[in-house]
């Protein structure tokens, strides 16, 4: 028998039919929508005459545009206000499962997914927008998807895709202390470039992967994007199952033995040929800082921004291009330099256990004068939770607030913009030019460095401070 | 969504030499907040091509009144970020037919594909001769030529091909979309659940 990869053994099973000389018909068992990049495909639909295919294994929210304060109120800006009431009677009017603002599954569409127990190992997932790679972490092909495509799913359940090549990146050994997934995620980018996963599905593997928690995972699965890959998964495992287990949508009884036993097949053989395979060491990794204007432009958080020095061409335009933006001087160390906010959230990092790093590292300690800092759950069920554990207190004594659920500061489409020229540590996925608001220049880092800037009100090594 | 059918497309083009821009740029998402699919031409580059105040920069490009053209030059790895489609919609509101680089970012390309709007990928040294021939002449006439696959640089003759799936070939030069394929598929896709 033929040796294949993971994703090769999920694809095949959802290839409807190969369109000869031409893409796949791939079956899509989940599908997520939200207020933004659906209207224009529901609209479609009505010119076309056409009704939702399979309305169940659709599930809607509203999180793009959402404001984070007083989500009781009627929405005040009037386009935000009318996108989600759009979303809201598109789903009544198919009968599409809709997870309303304050109700106990709306969140981010990507934490929702996987607490409600939707995303599961084996199946194909997608949404509009490019975060979708978040589910891979349980086995699963995710990815995001156009408007265009919406509608395709919306009136066959399926869309046409080329099957992507296939890329293995293994990371070995054991994360030293103070590095989180999200450094993992930041250093690969940094490493092979915001393109060089272009045309490719990473599967991630080796020890500091499955190391990781459930939640770890998700946030490396959703920055393969960053490397211009279509998706990353990793391979379902003990973890993944305990995760799973018990959700609202996880399977029950009988079904849920049949699963897991079906989930335990679900690897790639060990003969199987990636098209590309990168190995790093888990040693190499320390926390992250990005000091450019996009992912890939990440350095060790002691390393100083690189020099033009030897850059040629277009490669050194666009590098200065950059530091100009944000305001900085090639060869210069990034520690010490100012913050003024402080974002913690997102589909990246805004799931309890990144509020855990954060609250346990501000524990006992005081957030600096001169930072804003905005603590955006990812979720109802995270924000209840920070409650339920009590780091609320722990935030609260510190200096912090938590607002509500929402996609909020990651891409600044409601009101949580970060003003024209200030700095921002963000634990985003991001930080290309105006993303966190016109003029504004973003940081990625993980919870624990974000938690470290909002004390220091500078860029600090967190593994200094702990 | 319908829109033209594709052929051959003679004109002059726009260049920005800018690698790497993402859809962030393309359509910053403040402007993502339509409901319809109307009117994103006005705010294509909108960070790049207008000053706080509103006025517009003069240096960016697309306000130089010597450029014009339904084509788009622009350096490698464009349209990479967000799955948006609001960038193409932006892109082709504007009056873009085509967008010429060395590399483009696989939602952005397949977006593109799905909405009329053709990428065409070209290697970065021919790149960099189409940016030189319209930094020599801002009127210079280029055409691609979907039947041909080809983008040629009409002063000199200068050619090269380029890649496009039969399929999408087929649906572009038709005006035809997946969906219409798609909702003409339902049977087998009902077959195909039972099966699983
Ligand atoms: S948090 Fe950011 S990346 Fe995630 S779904 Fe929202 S906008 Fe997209």
């Amino acid at each position: 028998m033929e040796a294949n990869t993971l994703f090769d053994k999920i694809w095949d099973a959802h290839a409807v039919k190969q369109v000869e000389g031409g893409p796949a018909v791939l079956y899509i068992d989940r599908h997520l929508i939200h207020e933004v990049t659906s209207p224009v495909a529901f609209l479609g639909l009505k010119t076309r005459g056409l009704k939702v295919f399979r309305p169940d294994q659709t599930t809607a929210t509203p999180d793009h545009n959402v404001p984070t304060e007083n989500q009781h109120l009627t929405i005040m800006d009037e386009l935000s206000r009318h996108q989600v009431d759009m979303l809201k009677r598109n789903c009544e009017e198919h009968n599409i499962k809709y997870h309303d603002l304050q109700s106990d599954g709306h969140g981010i569409v990507h934490i929702i997914g996987p607490e409600l127990g939707l995303t599961q190992p084996g199946l194909t997932i997608v949404c509009g927008d490019s975060h979708t790679s978040t589910h891979g972490a349980f086995g699963a092909i995710a990815f995001g998807i156009g408007t265009s495509e919406v509608e395709m799913v919306l009136a066959s359940q399926c869309i046409m895709q080329p099957k992507p090549k296939k890329m293995r990146i293994t990371v070995n050994g054991e994360l030293k202390k103070g590095v989180t997934a999200k450094d993992i995620a930041l250093y690969i980018i940094s490493q092979i470039s915001t393109s060089g996963g272009t045309g490719h599905f990473i599967e991630y593997a080796g020890q500091a992967i499955t190391s990781l928690s459930m939640e770890g995972r998700m946030t490396l699965c959703n920055l393969s994007i960053e490397s211009g890959a279509r998706g990353g998964m990793i391979a379902p495992d003990e973890t993944t199952i305990n995760y799973v287990k018990g959700r609202q949508y996880a399977p029950k009884g009988a079904d849920w033995e049949k699963a897991v036993s079906a989930w335990k097949e679900l690897k790639s053989d060990e003969e199987a040929v990636f098209d590309t395979e990168y190995t790093f060491d888990a040693a190499d990794i320390e926390p992250m800082i990005t000091y450019g204007t996009n992912p890939g432009m990440g350095i060790g958080i002691t390393q100083n921004i690189p020099k033009v020095n030897g850059m040629s061409g277009s490669d050194k335009s666009t590098f200065l291009k950059s530091l100009q933006y944000m305001g900085y001087t090639e060869g210069d160390s990034m520690i010490g330099k100012q913050v003024d906010y402080v974002f913690v959230g997102s589909c990246t990092n805004g799931r309890i256990e990144d509020f855990r790093a954060f609250a346990g590292f501000v524990k006992g300690k005081e957030k600096a004068p001169g930072v804003t800092a905005w603590l955006v759950p990812g979720s109802q069920k995270v924000e209840k939770q920070i409650r339920n554990e009590g780091l609320d207190k722990i935030l609260e004594a510190a200096g912090f607030q938590l607002r509500q659920p929402g996609c909020s500061a990651c891409l600044a489409m409601n009101e949580d913009k970060i003003p024209d020229g200030k700095y921002a540590v963000s634990t985003s996925n991001r930080n290309f030019e105006g993303r966190q608001g016109p003029g504004a220049r973003t940081m990625l880092a993980s919870p624990l460095t974000a938690a470290a800037a909002a004390i220091t009100g500078t860029i600090t090594d967190p593994r200094d401070m702990m | 969504m319908a829109y033209d059918k594709f052929s051959k497309i003679t004109s002059p083009a726009v260049p920005l030499p800018v690698e790497n821009v993402d859809t962030d740029q393309i359509i910053p998402a403040r402007y993502l907040k339509a409901v319809e699919r109307k009117g994103f031409g006005d705010n294509l580059f909108r960070d790049w091509r207008y000053n706080k105040d509103g006025t517009p920069k003069t240096d960016f490009p697309l306000n130089n009144s010597s450029y014009s053209g339904k084509v788009l030059v622009a350096g490698k790895n464009f349209g990479s970020g967000s799955s948006r489609e609001h960038a193409i919609w932006a892109l082709y509101d504007y009056g873009f037919r085509v967008v010429v680089s060395s590399f483009f970012a696989d939602i952005f390309r397949n977006n593109a594909l799905n909405n009329g709007l053709l990428p065409v990928i070209v290697s970065p040294e021919f790149l960099e001769k189409i940016f030189q021939e319209i930094e020599k002449n801002p009127a210079a006439q280029f055409e691609a030529n979907l039947e041909n696959q080809t983008f040629t640089i009409l002063k000199t003759g200068e050619s090269e091909t380029f890649e496009i799936n039969p399929y999408k070939k087929h649906c572009l030069k038709n005006g035809l979309d997946d969906i219409d394929y798609l909702v003409a598929l339902k049977e087998e896709i009902t077959a195909f659940e039972e099966g699983k």
